[in-house]
């Protein structure tokens, strides 16, 4: 089963890490604003009951040094690029995807529309996706936050609004306390958690946008091995990206297409097959 | 196995990865107190020591995250690492049994200098386990150690030679009035003044750090208004 295995957007520096990134499908970079950020104070991470908070706050060079320097860079290490692209306000998405439309290097652009460590930007996630579509032909992708009250209409209102795919799912806000002074452990407070807790999560996502809409979906969160893969394109994802086991293990894409190949002889061969047991026929006939 | 060239993949326990640092699941020699403190060693395999300072990430059992530990000694066959069991992580490390196994990634990020004409080590408390292994590079250099009670400071063993001074005073009382090049680890306050009296030492800094390898960005210091990742600029600075 050709299952793309890539890398979740910020858990992995294709710069510092090449050999990593060469074992992915798809290389999706760090998120890029339109103006430099220095990002959020340190401390910046925590593990806290099989759950990582991070909150790095959106650190990157900007779009135009993105662009001039970082995407040649990246391009040369001959693995397909995804860009995602944030911000604070519909012009700035509108503003790098812009600036990406007429780079080759950048094959799709994913939209964080859901990091839980920065302000959010005033206008729904539906005016982001419209503002960006109208920058771009590039494929777009959105990614959403578990944390909605009904995604599988999200999904309806952002396929309307152009988006050719989703990234499922972002990571949820939470708080660790120090035990001994019982102040935050990150700098900020809260962070993006993340890690296998939050996979049953991400699958309920995948699940209800797989029966909403028929765009193309990213399974993330709490990708661990072969086995976890297997559950999203179940639920109905195309393809996975990695995040936490990334930082324990720069090895695990390698590892988990490895798991994958022996699921093949367990009788799981395409993905349609297992999306039949997940979902039922009459989803499995529309694939 | 040993010197083969290892493919990215599984099924393989000695894995290349990021360069020089190798991915390898190591077996627990032993796990020894020394003090409050645990130094846990480990089967070397075909992971190099690598440069005093530089780090390893060590798995922690039942952890979602590796720890960052410098290495403490390097006997022929072995990696030490000095652990002070306070959180988690570093409690299940401390844990470890002999013949159980753990994953290692290393050797990581940046270490000391050392072409240095007149070296002096400084650590507080911890900041003590890259101390021995260094010390061993060095030739025995002066070395001056701070711990924070009479029972830290047994762990002052694991450098014979050293001055050793227990809270209230501090090991910054000790630092040389003639010049010398300072190679110091322990506490952010610690280094801080360390740096304040001897701007141009090298220090060896710590940070909760996800992945060790320029990945999470998690583990930055602020230099000059910058964040900088210090797994990849540093540890030592």
């Amino acid at each position: 089963m050709n299952v793309p295995v890539l890398n979740a957007s910020g858990c992995l520096d294709a710069l510092t890490a090449p050999e990593v990134a060469a074992t992915l499908d798809a290389f999706v970079t760090k998120t890029v604003t339109p103006l430099p950020r220095e990002g959020n104070p340190p401390p910046r991470i925590a593990e806290v009951d099989g759950w990582m908070l991070n909150s790095i706050g959106l650190q990157n060079p900007g779009i135009e040094v993105f662009s001039t320097s970082v995407l040649p860079r990246l391009q040369d290490l001959g693995v397909p690029l995804w860009v995602s692209v944030g911000g604070f306000s519909s012009s700035d998405y509108k503003t790098c995807c812009e600036r990406l439309d007429d780079l080759d290097a950048a094959q799709v652009i994913e939209l964080n529309l859901s990091c839980p460590n920065v302000d959010e930007a005033p206008e729904t996630v539906v005016e982001l996706v419209q503002a960006s579509r109208s920058a771009t032909s590039k494929p777009l992708y959105a990614k959403l936050s578990p944390a909605t009250p009904d995604i599988a209409e999200l999904a309806r209102s952002v396929a309307d609004a152009g988006a050719n795919g989703l990234s499922l799912v972002n990571t949820l806000r939470g708080l660790a306390l120090d035990q001994a002074t019982l102040r935050p452990r990150l700098a900020l407070g809260t962070g993006g958690a993340s890690g296998p807790a939050l996979r049953p999560i991400a699958l309920a996502c995948v699940y209800a946008c797989a029966n909403a809409v028929e765009l193309p979906i990213v399974g993330i969160g709490g990708v661990m091995s072969g086995a976890d893969v297997i559950d999203f394109i179940a639920a109905g994802a195309s393809a996975v990206a990695l995040g936490t086991v990334l930082f324990a293990d720069p090895l695990s894409p390698a590892r988990i297409r490895d798991e994958l190949e022996r699921a093949r002889s367990r009788g799981y061969s395409s993905a349609v097959e297992i999306r039949r047991l997940a979902h039922g026929l009459a989803f499995a006939s529309r694939t | 196995m040993k010197g083969q060239h290892a493919v990215l993949g599984s099924g393989s326990s000695q894995t290349q990865v990021l360069g020089t640092a190798r991915r390898e699941r190591l077996t627990v020699v032993d796990n020894e107190a020394v003090g409050p403190y645990v130094l846990l060693r480990l089967e070397r395999s075909g992971i190099e020591p690598g440069v005093p300072g530089q780090f390893f990430m060590l798995e922690a059992p039942c952890q979602l995250l590796p720890r960052p530990m410098s290495l403490c000694l390097a006997p022929p066959g072995e990696l030490a690492f000095l652990l002070e069991p306070i959180g988690p992580g570093t409690r299940a490390l401390a844990a470890l049994a002999p013949q159980e196994r753990i994953y290692v990634i290393g050797p990581l990020g940046n270490g000391f200098d050392l072409a240095v004409e007149r070296p002096v080590l400084v650590a507080g408390g911890i900041g003590l386990a890259p101390m021995p292994y260094l010390s061993e590079a060095l030739g025995g250099p002066p070395a001056l150690l701070g711990f924070r009670s009479e029972r830290h400071a047994e762990a002052a063993r694991l450098l014979p030679g050293a001055e050793v001074v227990v809270e209230p005073r501090l090991v910054t009382e000790l630092l040389p009035g003639e010049p010398s090049d300072i190679l110091a680890c322990g506490p952010e306050p610690m280094l801080e003044a360390v740096r304040e009296l001897a701007p141009s030492a090298q220090l060896a800094w710590e940070a909760p750090m996800a992945c060790g390898y320029g990945a999470c960005y998690g583990c930055v210091v602020e230099v000059e208004g910058r964040y900088i990742r210090l797994c990849i600029e540093g540890p030592v600075l």
